[in-house]
């Protein structure tokens, strides 16, 4: 109740603040609208917007859910072999020296205007904090578990799969939370490179008939979706790692 | 039950540094054997060479049973932490090792130890609800259903409080009986407690300690363990002087 309190307080004097410098510098409505006139907007905009919302939520949902696996995956396969952290880390770092973004044009190339290219962009831009998150928690088990493991006998997929893992869901889970909030940024680049549908497609023709309002009333609609599914995510993470298991 | 002794003989050293001297110690099959010591004197080590664990030290000597068969998979080991793992429930901790050689878990069997170690109330609670006390309890009874002939033992009660502690003596006494233990410990009142053999580990190697009459676990105001126990204090004393 208080966070809730924190929240709604937050938000309104986010407004207030909005609607103080709409008073006093008073700009054109096209360069910044009110927030009572985007209110309005979101309002008579909502068909419109709620229908891009489901193609831009797909993408981020199915984007979210193959880069989580496909990071935790890799993270396990890089936990598991020496020679495969030492063939590919260095290979994966240096990835990251390369704007994800640039790629949004290729695959639009590749896979067309349809969801996967913006799929595609989301699981890149998230596959490397849910790996390196993952990865950095399974190498920090705490050796005294694995002497006990080794002098009971495990072996080593045993020892992966019963004790490194269950210790590292904490950082897998840090990943996946970053990885909520970075998967809608791969979306919208990528459907603004090339879609006909979906919120990044929606802002990119409001600003082509200078629909200021609707910019701005589709922006909040994305802001609030990121910040829902990263709730989502966050309540999954915290009920799994609560899961009792005997 | 007869288990066998455990028989040590050699040296250890990091790089040039000597951990521990040339010293030959016999463990009693069957029997408990403390070992008293300072810190610093290398009795982790020891312990953790005779379980295998050492990848630092190198040890120049041999490890063996008295009845000649290898050591791998006969050894069980206690430490000071409890090393539950939080995610588990009691009798999940309790069920680790079989669950880690891909065993099929008896849980009829985990329940009896833990009826046994005190815990039959606890059984689905997690390592975090528990107390200092019942968690090495579930260690305890980790422990016992490895089952093994011989139970390494590092300062496994030296975190708990007096009262707990000399509980968890009496208990792990009882339930380890048949069983060779060595256990290494700086508390002078838990070695004349508990050991059927006490040796002290210095710099210049190991010296018995006649132990006191009567069998372990000694009452906590037996007149002899607690003499002993001041003399061991002394030697102890003069020792590190």
């Amino acid at each position: 109740m208080k966070n809730l309190a924190s929240i709604v307080g937050s938000a309104l004097f986010a407004l207030a603040i909005w609607q103080a410098v709409v008073t006093l510098a008073a700009p054109p409505s096209y360069i910044l609208p009110g927030p009572w006139d985007v209110a309005q907007t979101l309002w008579t905009a909502r068909g419109q917007i709620g229908h891009h919302s489901v193609y831009t939520m797909s993408e981020v949902f199915l984007g979210l859910a193959l880069g989580a696996v496909l990071g935790a995956l890799s993270a396990i396969g890089l936990a598991a072999s020496p020679l495969a952290q030492a063939l590919l880390r260095p290979m994966m770092v240096f990835s990251q020296a390369i704007p994800v973004f640039v790629l949004a044009p290729i695959l639009t190339l590749w896979l067309g205007y349809g969801i996967w290219p913006k799929v595609i962009m989301a699981l890149l831009i998230i596959y490397f904090p849910v790996t390196s998150a993952f990865f950095d928690a399974l190498m920090r088990t705490p050796t005294a578990w694995l002497d006990l493991a080794q002098v009971m006998g495990a072996r080593r997929g045993r020892i992966m799969w019963r004790i490194r893992i269950p210790a590292a869901l904490p950082g897998l889970a840090s990943g996946l939370r970053l990885a909520a909030v970075y998967a809608p940024i791969g979306v919208i680049i990528s459907e603004w490179v090339g879609a006909s549908q979906g919120l990044g497609y929606l802002i990119l023709l409001a600003l082509g008939r200078v629909k200021v309002d609707l910019m701005f009333a589709t922006t909040i609609a994305l802001a609030v979706f990121t910040v829902l599914t990263y709730a989502a995510v966050d309540r999954l993470c915290r009920r799994w790692l609560d899961a009792p298991t005997g | 039950m007869t288990a066998p002794g455990l028989h040590i003989q050699g040296s250890a050293r990091i790089g040039d540094t000597a951990v521990f001297g040339p010293l030959d110690l016999t463990v009693a099959g069957g029997a408990w054997t403390c070992l008293l010591g300072p810190s610093g004197v290398g009795k982790t080590t020891l312990l953790r060479l005779v379980a295998g664990l050492d990848r630092v030290t190198s040890f120049d000597g041999q490890i063996t049973a008295t009845d000649q068969l290898p050591l791998a998979g006969r050894l069980a080991l206690m430490a000071q932490s409890d090393l539950l793992m939080p995610w588990l429930d009691v009798t999940g901790n309790t069920l680790l090792g079989a669950r880690l050689r891909g065993e099929t878990p008896d849980r009829a069997r985990a329940a009896q130890v833990l009826a046994r170690v005190g815990l039959a109330d606890h059984m689905h609670k997690r390592p975090g609800q528990l107390s200092g006390g019942q968690r090495q309890r579930v260690a305890l009874a980790r422990t016992l259903m490895e089952d093994r002939a011989i139970v390494l033992l590092d300062e496994p009660f030296s975190a708990l409080d007096a009262r707990t502690r000399s509980q968890m003596q009496d208990l792990a006494c009882e339930l380890l009986s048949g069983r060779t233990v060595l256990m290494v410990t700086h508390d002078p009142a838990e070695a004349a407690r508990l050991g059927d053999t006490i040796l002290i580990m210095e710099q210049g190697g190991l010296s018995p300690f006649t132990p006191p009459s009567g069998p372990p676990p000694r009452a906590v105001d037996d007149p002899a363990a607690l003499h002993a126990q001041a003399a061991l204090l002394t030697r102890l004393r003069d020792s590190a002087a």
